[in-house]
């Protein structure tokens, strides 16, 4: 899709220093739960990511 | 006192038009409220607010700020007539919040009801944005509190509390609680600041919002503790603590927690069996520290000289609940606060473990496990607009599209209350609180109801000069128990009200 962020080599560390640690590898069942949950997320998410988090702008509530 | 008392919670949601970021969100939120009420069948000109008794400039502290200093949003007693303002069969308001449409939720008595008719708002705006879907583009709603750029809006909790009770020991001793609660109610946000000006991930949508410890105001300035007085009850025995810190939750275990640990530690605050001072040193940078930290690593200072994790300070507060519900019940709790302090300790048991394993009772947690699945799979950097849809689009109240609701339908959340309750909540209202009697009056009479409020029905009964008021300033009257038969019974408004003037004699 246009507008698309390719993906990256290699994760980009641009978080600030106090970021937590990537957490500990998990367990071999709880890395294919990830794995399912991100397919099923892959089928819904918004497909040009840039423009929806662009577009999403709100007025300050209380 | 346990965990029951008067309680409630209001939620702010964020909207949008899908490709339209200019669209108006006061029009949009009035057509939300609107599009909801057509489909209920109610007109928004009956059964509108009455504001006789709002007094949003009231401040617990003991005065009155004055109207002419007042910032206009701080003025919510102004009726606008083209703004859409409901009140549900269920007892709950329905209605537009400045530039959002909110679902207050009626008044229940317990952290499992108030989940309950929490849960009921957000389907309340699943079908509004049903309705609106089929006008394209539609208006998208969102159960959050920031677009990221700098806007927030809130999720309100609301506790009635003994007004015998000193506002500076409420202040002095729940403001520690305030500034570590997110560890187990925090929703989780991409970015850090107000307008995510660092990339990076924290436990809370709306720590970087909060500026100062103690104040009355609610969109600017945001304080820790609301002083906002305005009871919605008898003033000279209650006071309605307002609190605007929370995030709004998905995950019903942080939900019932965030009531629940709450109302606790307000219970040992009324009856002043907290023990020693647990302030902390400059509470404001802390609530920031602590929701900066995903690994729970980082510590506060408290003014007596200690220096403690914010999970260490949480946990203070839970064995010091857990010893008061002992000296108080010796063991023998009832199945609400049971409820609440098996999931406080057991969330607290999986964060001190590893924060991960509590990822299927607190937001903060379900949303950092996919967003780092994310950055493991695809390489992705925090500032990678993925995980930012990703953290919008978590908490879409569509069941196909709110990626929250996906992980709980696909059983990857902890589910305390059954859908069907919260189904039955959208129309039925609290059978154990007033909101029984607003919201069955409103169910059987609304041809004869021409405004309601928190604290007041009133009816234009056929045939009658004037209106009648009836006033409901004790919020546990007018419950199914206590009136259940005069309104059931009663073929229509001048009946019911011919009844309970019978009864009153």
């Amino acid at each position: 899709m246009a507008g698309q962020e390719q993906i990256r080599p290699g994760r980009r560390d641009d978080g600030p220093d106090d970021l937590p640690p990537p957490t500990p590898a998990a367990p071999q069942v709880q890395s294919s739960d990830i794995d399912d949950i991100l397919d099923e997320i892959d089928g819904v998410l918004e497909s040009n990511a840039e423009e929806f988090v662009r577009g999403f702008v709100q007025k300050g509530g209380q | 006192m346990t965990v029951r008392r008067v309680m409630g919670i209001e939620t702010e949601y964020g909207i949008s038009v899908p490709g339209d970021p200019a669209a108006n969100p006061m029009v949009l939120s009035g057509d939300v409220v609107t599009a909801y009420a057509t489909s209920r069948g109610i007109r928004p000109a009956r059964a509108s607010w009455d504001y006789q008794d709002e007094m949003p400039l009231r401040d617990a502290r003991g005065w009155d700020m004055g109207r002419g200093i007042a910032h206009p949003s701080q003025l919510t007693d102004v009726e606008d007539p083209t703004l859409a303002n409901v009140v549900l069969t269920n007892g709950a308001r329905l209605y537009v919040d400045h530039a959002h449409p909110e679902y207050s939720s009626p008044e229940v008595t317990t952290p499992r009801d108030a989940v309950i008719w929490d849960r009921a708002g957000e389907l309340i705006m699943r079908e509004a944005v049903a309705r609106l879907s089929t006008v394209p583009p539609g208006v998208n709603l969102y159960k959050n509190n920031t677009d990221g750029k700098g806007a927030s809006y809130g999720t309100h909790e609301n506790y009635l509390m003994s007004r015998a009770t000193p506002f500076g020991r409420i202040v002095r001793d729940l403001i520690p609680f305030f500034v570590v609660r997110q560890i187990m109610c925090g929703s989780g946000r991409v970015g850090i600041g107000v307008d995510s000006r660092v990339n990076g991930f924290q436990l809370s949508q709306r720590a970087d919002f909060f500026e100062v410890e103690v104040g009355l105001e609610t969109t600017l300035k945001r304080p820790i503790i609301n002083t906002r007085d305005e009871p919605h009850a008898v003033a000279d025995r209650y006071r309605r603590l307002h609190v605007i810190l929370g995030d709004a939750n998905h995950a019903d275990v942080a939900n019932l927690l965030k009531l629940g640990a709450t109302s606790l530690v307000l219970a040992m605050i009324e009856d002043d069996a907290l023990g020693a001072d647990l302030s902390v040193v400059n509470p404001v940078a802390a609530l920031r520290a602590v929701s900066h930290d995903p690994t729970l690593k980082r510590t506060i200072e408290l003014t007596d000289g200690r220096t403690l994790t914010g999970l260490e300070l949480l946990t203070e507060y839970f064995d010091r609940a857990g010893r008061y519900l002992e000296q108080r019940y010796a063991g023998e709790l009832d199945a609400d606060t049971a409820e609440v302090m098996h999931w406080w300790g057991t969330v607290l048991d999986h964060l001190r473990r590893d924060p991960m394993e509590a990822r299927r009772e607190v937001d903060w947690v379900a949303k950092l496990a996919v967003l780092e699945g994310y950055r493991e799979r695809d390489a992705m950097g925090w500032g990678d607009p993925r995980l930012r849809a990703v953290d919008i689009q978590w908490s879409d109240v569509r069941a196909d599209r709110g990626l929250a609701h996906r992980l709980a339908a696909t059983g990857r959340l902890e589910m305390l209350v059954d859908e069907a309750a919260v189904v039955r909540a959208v129309t039925e209202p609290p059978t154990d609180t007033r909101a029984w009697f607003r919201g069955t009056c409103l169910a059987r009479f609304a041809d004869e109801i021409v405004a309601a409020s928190w604290d007041s029905v009133i009816f234009d009964v056929r045939g009658a000069r004037v209106f009648q008021r009836v006033p409901m300033l004790e919020p546990l009257r007018g419950t199914k128990a206590a009136v259940g038969d005069l309104v059931l019974g009663a073929a229509d408004a001048e009946a019911l009200l011919t009844a309970l003037a019978a009864s009153a004699d």
